[in-house]
């Protein structure tokens, strides 16, 4: 029986203290999940792991020797599994209910184990205890080889997003170390592991009733090449730097405002890193901003990372409060109020499709309503089964609406942004953990979609470059008449256009509005919408609008590309317009039966600074036309 | 683009932030249960952290026994001060009124000034969220215990009531009447706390610190004479010894150990160096080895 601790630092702080506080200082962490049943030695191998890198102290080892002998199952030698088993039922039962969180250290890193049981609710407790863990030792005990159980253990750690697995083949002393047995047990759960998507593992073959290839090689195993447990858990990459590579995402958490000229924006940074001065954007609002400072109790900082806590300020007085996310300017976070889920239920109550519970992501909770699921999974063979609800301890997938949009990333780019809970409105019980795959409405996203054939595309198809000739001026001025007669020439000249006209546009899309300031903004908003996918489309745009406010023209401005707009002054006086009078509104509007009717009684502000002016007491509409086709097309 | 490798114990302060604001953001009245030891500083710090430049949005509750030693409340009342917090002190009057003491009452002495102190005073300001600094590694019981611990109107536990916890996200929806315990330090451990007050720079209580003091022997417990209310037995002198103390508690309860660590380098190696667990020097906890877990389920701590 191998008892003695490899990790032998007694002599360095006896000697040293201050240098064996400082490398302890450096440690990292690795947070892991033991998965197997009762039977498989789980108990035993972490109590191995405690004891033999010395977190046993002389009286829990005094109580240890006393309760083997007494209630032990190792015929009277020490039974490492009774450190382990904790509340006085379980041990009374001889079994473990719950997720345990046990510690250790060894000269390299601190260890959280995350010890779940094997038996009925072994999925709720296994999702619960590998949520939180980097890495995964799955135990198979070496008389019984790879079972339904190691099979559900697996589909469970990779569901759960787990990229680090061990097979601890255990037990190896009552097989009397037999290479031909581990390799096959190796071959054949390599073949399950890869077509359930594990694509990398590490088996090891051990002990740890006798200890053999836990803190070193054993002699028992000479043909084992391979790493012992202990010194691999020590050397695995943790994948908590990996996340510093994603996009800034700071999941707000709580609004620090001790005083008006304080407002700081606190949480755990979920992904990639800030520092003072970097372009952020608040979702779901989309407000941009500046981050100002990183403000800590030690004073300001220069650079925060994923994992970190910290409170962070804006440059800028933007809303923001709990639920929304600030991240990086340039790479926004998805938003949709409709995704596709995995769901494990962990409530006695079943699931009730359509009814409403509360879904916590990130540091937001919002009213969730989950649709019949697409079907369950049998989590022992994987196979799909059709099924109205989920119960206990089920795993299936299911869409969920809800009330409101919420930033997220899908669960396999990130967990704090993908992974939520369900929580029952009335018993307030946490029903189900959920993971995202992706947003069902995407046409609800802040960011469009790529598509394949893009605007440039469209217009090389039809050998033109996009515009918007925006002809503005009173009613009257010769707007619809000019607008008209450079379609044709441009028709002509085989140039694919389209005529959006103030009358017309009326008559279809815009018929619900009448021509308050509220309506006539409305207007121009949505013919500058039209105008723009038209422009994508590859089109040469001719609007003929009244369109008599600034703010409006500067407003469709801004949604075209740079140097596509074209502002066209029609120039026609008042009294030269009211004179021509061609639909008689003029006479209208002055006899009051006609309102709001611009340059009577509702202002028109003329273009300041307007790409073309056309003064039509100068030139015919044929001339005009000339003009502005010669702009376009030099 | 930087890397940057986060310590254990940068992860675990991260870890605790987050959790001090996930209560203040969605509780209703929390308060942070102050008992002046190495884990309340250790909390006490975080909890700076977590809200500054603002002060902790809740008061200090320390439930007092009124036999704690002196040098405890006189941290207690400094800490307090220096956090910008208010501090709440509550005593059981009925126990006041009884002249519960640990020398003629033994577990009662527990029960009446902790157990049902605690609840009196929860009760009386109607807390819904307090924060303890219990961890997971003190003992058995507790390494299952949630993050949050959530009690019935009636202040008890129960372990088949307890909901998942997943990643960081922590359900903190409750009942009317019913309250949550909060442990923002459950995965540190006995080490990472020490290493931690001795980075940050964390005062602690001096009695952590050998000094001579005066002491007897009882039940094999050297005991600290702190004042005069120090029941002798005849022919008992107090001897002085230079010990100091592992945790602390009711002088006459608390045990201490022989000790030349003055410093916080030599504490933290005569810990390491040692073989017996943290909490035998409590003497609550010498009946046996699940005591904690039937405590808990009365509503100790």
């Amino acid at each position: 029986m191998t008892t003695e601790p490899i990790y032998k630092t007694d002599a360095l702080i006896a000697e040293n203290i201050d240098a064996y506080l400082e490398a302890h200082q450096h440690k990292t962490m690795l947070r892991f999940i033991t998965c197997g049943s009762v039977d498989d030695g789980k108990s035993t191998l972490i109590g191995r792991l405690l004891y033999d890198s010395k977190m046993i102290f002389e009286d829990q080892l005094a109580t240890l020797e006393a309760d083997s002998k007494r209630v032990g199952t190792q015929g009277g030698e020490i039974d490492f599994a009774l450190l382990v088993d904790g509340l006085a039922a379980e041990r009374e039962q001889g079994i473990t209910i719950d997720v345990a969180y046990r510690f250790f250290a060894t000269e390299k890193r601190k260890f959280i184990v995350a010890d779940t049981p094997g038996h009925e609710q072994y999925t709720r407790n296994m999702v619960t205890g590998a949520s939180t863990a980097d890495l995964a030792v799955i135990l198979i005990d070496a008389r019984k080889g790879v079972l339904t159980q190691t099979r559900r253990h697996s589909y469970l750690v990779n569901l759960i997003g787990i990229r680090h697995v061990v097979l601890a083949v255990n037990k190896m002393d009552l097989i009397g170390y037999d290479k031909a047995t581990f390799d096959n047990i190796v071959a054949e759960y390599g073949e399950f592991a890869r077509s359930i998507g594990i694509e990398e593992f590490t088996a090891i073959p051990i002990s740890g009733f006798k200890g053999d290839n836990i803190t070193g090689p054993s002699e028992f195993t000479p043909w084992y090449t391979g790493p012992a447990l202990l010194p691999f858990l020590e050397s695995v990459e943790v994948d908590v730097t990996a996340d510093q590579e994603q996009p800034f995402r700071l999941p707000v958490q709580w609004v620090n405002r001790p005083n008006l000229d304080f407002r700081g924006f606190a949480g755990m940074i979920a992904s990639g890193s800030v520092r003072p001065g970097d372009q952020v954007r608040v979702l779901p609002s989309g407000k941009t901003s500046t981050v100002s400072r990183i403000v800590s109790l030690e004073g300001d900082r220069d650079l925060a990372v994923a994992g970190e806590s910290v409170t962070i300020t804006l440059a800028d007085e933007i809303d923001c409060s709990r639920g929304q996310v600030i991240v990086a300017a340039q790479a926004p976070l998805e938003v949709a109020d409709q995704f596709e889920s995995t769901l494990v239920w962990m409530d006695e109550t079943e699931m009730v499709p359509g009814r409403a519970y509360w879904l916590k992501i990130g540091t937001q909770t919002v009213s969730a309503t989950i649709h019949q699921p697409k079907y369950e999974v049998n989590i022992n063979t994987q196979e799909h089964l059709a099924t109205k609800t989920l119960d206990l301890n089920a795993i299936g997938v299911a869409n969920i609406t809800t009330d409101r949009e919420i930033p997220f990333s899908a669960y396999a780019d990130n967990r704090d942004l993908g992974g939520f809970i369900l929580i029952d409105k009335i018993t307030n019980h946490t029903v189900a953990a959920g993971m995202i795959h992706f947003a069902l409405r995407r046409a609800q996203n802040i960011h469009w979609q790529a598509t394949d054939i893009g605007r440039d595309h469209h217009a090389s198809m039809k050998h033109q470059k996009p515009a918007v000739l925006w002809l503005t001026g009173l009613s009257g001025s010769g707007k619809s008449t000019i607008a008209n007669i450079v379609e044709k020439k441009l028709a002509r000249m085989n140039r694919h256009t389209f005529l959006l006209d103030g009358d017309n546009v009326r008559h279809g899309l815009n018929k619900d509005l009448g021509f308050t300031e509220a309506d006539r903004i409305e207007n121009i908003r949505r013919v500058g919408e039209v105008a723009k996918l038209m422009t994508d489309a590859g089109l040469i745009v001719i609007t003929a609008f009244i369109s008599p406010f600034r703010s409006e023209r500067d407003m469709v401005r801004g949604m075209m590309q740079p140097g596509e707009f074209v502002e066209v002054f029609v120039d026609t006086p008042l009294e030269v317009a009211e004179a021509r009078d061609v639909k008689g509104l003029y006479a209208k509007a002055r006899s009051g039966q006609l309102k709001n009717f611009t340059g009577i009684d509702s202002p028109y502000e003329a273009p300041e600074n307007a790409e073309m002016r056309i003064d039509t007491t100068q030139m015919t509409p044929e001339e005009a036309a000339d003009l502005i086709i010669a702009r376009l097309i030099p | 683009m930087t890397q940057k490798t986060l310590t254990h114990l940068q992860r675990l302060e991260a870890e605790s932030i987050h959790i001090l604001r996930e209560v203040v953001a969605e509780a209703e009245n929390p308060v942070m249960l102050y008992s002046v030891g190495k884990d309340s500083a250790v909390m006490l710090h975080l909890a700076k952290k977590a809200f500054y430049p603002a002060p902790p949005p809740f008061p200090l509750l320390h439930v007092d026994t009124t036999w704690k030693f002196r040098d405890m409340y006189a941290l207690r009342d400094k800490a307090a001060k220096d956090a910008g917090m208010e501090l709440l002190v509550y005593q059981n009057p009925e126990a006041a009124e009884r002249g519960i003491n640990p020398f003629d009452h033994g577990g009662l002495h527990t029960d009446m000034w902790k157990t049902e102190g605690l609840k009196q005073a929860l009760d009386k300001y109607g807390f819904d969220v307090a924060f303890g600094g219990a961890r997971r590694d003190e003992e058995k019981s507790r390494a299952k215990e949630r993050v949050f611990s959530f009690r019935s109107a009636n202040h008890r536990w129960d372990p088949k009531n307890q909901r998942p916890e997943l990643w960081r996200l922590y359900n903190a929806r409750k009942a009317k009447g019913e309250s949550v315990r909060v442990f923002p330090i459950s995965n540190w451990t006995e080490l990472d706390i020490w290493q931690y007050i001795h980075l940050e720079g964390i005062e602690i209580v001096p009695l952590y610190f050998s000094a001579p003091r005066p002491t007897v022997e009882r039940d094999g417990l050297t005991i600290m004479v702190d004042d005069d209310r120090f029941p002798l037995r005849d022919g008992e002198t107090p001897v002085t010894k230079s010990v100091r103390f592992r945790t602390l508690g009711c002088y006459p309860l608390t045990g201490a150990v022989e000790s030349t660590a003055t410093t916080l380098p030599e504490v933290i190696q005569e810990m390491l160096l040692t073989t017996t667990s943290e909490r035998q020097g409590r003497a609550i906890d010498h009946d046996q080895a699940a005591s904690m877990e039937k405590k808990k389920q009365e509503g100790y701590f």
